[in-house]
């Protein structure tokens, strides 16, 4: 295992308890930010660090923090982006059920830097056990003077409020949240104005993932320079990757960004190889919402280069031939999968959760899912496949939020490196319909891949 | 401010829309808009057909702006050039929008009583597809009286919202919303209760479509058949100032006085609009000038001007002409 700065002393028994993570270094972040760093001097080794945002963006969190509108008289607001519900995302899940304090250490330097007194949580209303485990540790935080008035003798004043979601996965979208926290419907907002200065309550406001909140704690402790040394290039620090599929170890790894994807799927450490000893035929690196690539495109960029798990890495080679690292789902799927089915499901999830509000989304999701399903179920016409190309390309860029783009990319990327299965449903409908199908495509070698060492 | 929309330069405030600049020009260069109102705040950028290219942000900073942006929510910098009509990526966007929007629409202009004055059907005519791709079942849903004046028929609707903001800025006490997500929500009532305000059936003149219609001139005629006359009658609610449609000495319907983007000048009373059909109670100013694109403008009231076009881009402007 790589270096955990997140996850460290995640398996201690007893670590959701404040006194255990006290004891393990816990605050200890929070103290010498409040206590020997000015606001100013976070912000900068934060920029130092070159964290990114780990919600799925990648936009750099020094520079978000710095378009914050710190002119005005308004109050400011911190929002915990804590509503995780990409399908194959589940990191956000565990670093808060394990790990509360750690998030609520992130919320107390990022607030004491931002000039915030108020600070939300905006949980996915489905994480109800988590809701109770961060109530719990909100409480402990208080008790301990972490939190409340005079924080440490400090001066400093912070109180942090949870607030369920009612269930949409469009309320991740930071403008469809500030709406929903404050009581409506969950319809992302149209920007500008952005929410840097006009968020929730219509004051300036900065959103942040969960774990982008937890890694400003490391940070702070070890410095931004030696955060910043960790990574390739602009992809700075660890990761943690939510790995599930047909692979042999699912489950939340931290990774130091530069891993190469093989040794990822492969090596015994993280992934554990493939299950049942088949071969890779595709993944989603980043959550449904990324486009979905084949293991030869994978594993090696299509200058022949090794992919790495970093922002720059899975982007090589564009739409075409690369991806996007998104908010670390990464979803395997191995030779017997159908890539149809797959999609169809990710259409019917998009459908479901579109918010309704702009007409590309709301008319196409609802239009590609059953055409989607029609071919799966081996009632598809050769034609719906261009047709399914061209609504994906009017869907994506056309709409308010990047909903659209993650309902479009998936559609637009199996049919672009795996057009030969959705040929194959059309063609042979009674095989389709009849079997369990995923196996028997006939593939050129350069699609399905061992890794080196075991060829 | 100085902006360029489609090589035309106009100087506008700062704070402007694109949109709002692009009206200032006039002519075919303004990009039709199906949600934004500009009396309604916070309507706009949910119907996406306004979508324009900016292919220069600022004077500061040239670089064009990576997605097509809604013109109706993007405010203009200093020296933006915006590219409406000249760009083929626009009008490429605007007839997959149209696409979009007819997709569960019932296209059942024939017997609706839109049909003539619609924004779709103005819209589809100029950018639409001459067959659907879609063979998906329409969406359907049963036809709701909300209360005895107005008839919501949700299959016509786009989900503009325009209504809803109406009901919130104009009427004070908003008992309609939008119901569910995806593509199945519905402007509802909930319990389809009547909207009990004097000025709830400013809805009807909001709605860009037959979504929302005037249950007292239901099937009664076709809206080319009337002649449009600014009337006014001194009323204790509102303004009074309205356009009677009338067939002789007869007035089949009062609505709000509409520009030529289908606004109305002012919001009118459900009193001047539902309840005085007698020629008696009004002072008839005259005919009303029409200036849209629609068959309304078939009465021939006002000469239309051929407008210039700018760059045409072959094959997308004979329709038009």
């Amino acid at each position: 295992m790589g270096r955990a700065l997140l996850t460290e002393n995640i398996l201690i028994p007893g670590i959701r308890d404040f006194d255990v993570y006290r004891a393990h270094g816990g605050y200890v972040s929070a103290e010498k930010a409040l206590k020997e760093m000015t606001a100013a001097d976070v912000c900068r080794e934060v920029t130092k660090s070159g964290l990114r945002g780990r919600g799925g963006a990648g936009f750099p969190t020094g520079l978000k923090w710095s378009f914050l509108d710190r002119k005005t008289e308004r109050p400011r607001y911190l929002v915990c982006n804590a509503d995780e519900s990409e399908p194959g995302t589940f990191k956000d899940r565990y670093l808060m059920e394990h790990l509360p304090h750690l998030l609520i250490e992130g919320l107390i330097i990022s607030s004491f830097a931002l000039g915030v007194r108020s600070c939300y949580i905006y949980v996915r209303g489905e994480f109800k056990y988590i809701i109770g485990i961060l109530k719990r540790a909100i409480d402990e935080a208080y008790q301990h003077n972490f939190l409340g008035n005079n924080i440490l003798g400090t001066g400093l004043s912070l109180d942090i409020f949870l607030h369920p979601g009612a269930g949409a996965y469009i309320c991740g979208e930071e403008t469809a949240l500030l709406e929903s926290l404050e009581g409506k419907r969950g319809n992302p907002r149209i920007k500008p104005p952005f929410p840097a200065f006009k968020g929730l309550y219509d004051c300036p406001t900065v959103v942040n993932n969960v774990e982008t909140l937890a890694a400003v704690v490391p940070i702070i402790g070890m410095g931004g320079d030696a955060y910043a040394a960790i990574g390739v290039g602009k992809s700075t620090g660890t990761k943690l990757i939510s790995a599930c599929g047909n692979i042999n170890k699912p489950g939340v790894y931290e990774i130091d960004f530069g891993l190469p994807v093989e040794d990822f799927i492969y090596s015994e450490q993280y992934c554990g190889g493939i299950r049942d000893g088949k071969m890779l035929k595709a993944v989603v690196p980043g959550g449904s919402s990324v486009p979905v690539l084949p293991a030869g495109l994978m594993l090696n960029t299509v200058k022949g280069e090794q992919r790495l798990m970093t922002y720059e890495s899975m982007a090589e080679g564009g739409f075409e031939t690369g991806t996007m690292l998104g908010s670390g789902g990464f979803i395997v799927f191995d030779e017997d999968a159908c890539m149809v089915r797959n999609t169809w499901n990710f259409t019917c999830f998009y459908r479901h959760e579109s918010c309704g509000q702009c007409s590309p989304c709301r008319e196409g999701t609802a239009w590609m899912e059953p055409i989607l399903k029609r071919i799966e179920l081996g009632e598809g016409k050769s034609k719906e496949i261009d047709l399914l190309v061209s609504i994906a390309a009017k869907i994506e860029g056309n709409t308010i939020c990047p909903f659209g783009d993650a309902a479009a990319w998936p559609v637009a990327s199996a049919i672009r490196h795996f057009r030969d299965e959705f040929e194959f449903h059309i063609d042979h409908p009674e095989i389709v319909k009849n079997i369990e199908h995923g196996s028997i495509y006939k593939y050129p070698v350069s699609s399905i891949q061992h890794p080196a060492s075991l060829r | 401010m100085r902006v360029t929309i489609d090589d035309i330069t106009v100087d506008v405030e700062e704070g402007t829309t694109i949109l709002t600049a692009a009206r200032k020009i006039g002519g075919k260069i303004v990009p039709p808009a199906m949600c934004w109102y500009s009396k309604l705040k916070g309507s706009g950028g949910k119907c996406r057909t306004c979508l324009v290219k900016v292919a220069q942000s600022s004077a500061k900073d040239p670089r064009p702006m990576p997605k097509l942006v809604a013109s109706c929510s993007t405010p203009v910098q200093d020296g933006m050039v915006v590219q409406n009509i000249t760009s083929p990526e626009v009008l490429e966007a605007r007839k997959a929008i149209v696409e979009f929007l007819l997709i569960n629409h019932p296209l059942d202009c024939p017997v609706c009583d839109q049909a003539g004055e619609c924004d779709l059907q103005d819209l589809s005519f100029l950018h639409g597809m001459v067959e659907t791709r879609s063979e998906e079942p329409r969406r359907e849903f049963p036809a709701i009286d909300i209360g005895d004046k107005i008839k919501l028929n949700m299959n016509r609707c786009i989900l503009c919202y325009r209504c809803v903001f109406t009901a919130d800025q104009i009427t004070g006490k908003r008992v309609h919303g939008v119901l569910y997500r995806g593509d199945a929500p519905e402007i509802s009532t909930y319990i389809q209760n009547v909207i009990d305000n004097d000025f709830s059936g400013n809805v009807i003149d909001v709605c860009p479509v037959g979504a929302l219609t005037d249950r007292t001139f239901r099937f009664k005629s076709r809206v080319w058949f009337l002649n449009a006359m600014d009337a006014h009658r001194d009323c204790t609610h509102c303004g009074g100032k309205v356009t009677a449609w009338m067939y002789g000495n007869e007035i089949y319907r009062i609505t709000g006085r509409k520009d030529k983007y289908g606004e109305v000048e002012e919001f009118i009373c459900n009193e001047c609009r539902f309840e005085k059909k007698n020629f008696s109670d009004w002072i008839i100013e005259g005919p009303r000038k029409i200036s849209r694109e629609s068959v309304i403008s078939a009465n021939h009231y006002e000469k239309l001007i051929k407008p210039s076009i700018i760059h045409p881009i072959e094959g997308t402007t004979e329709k038009q002409e």
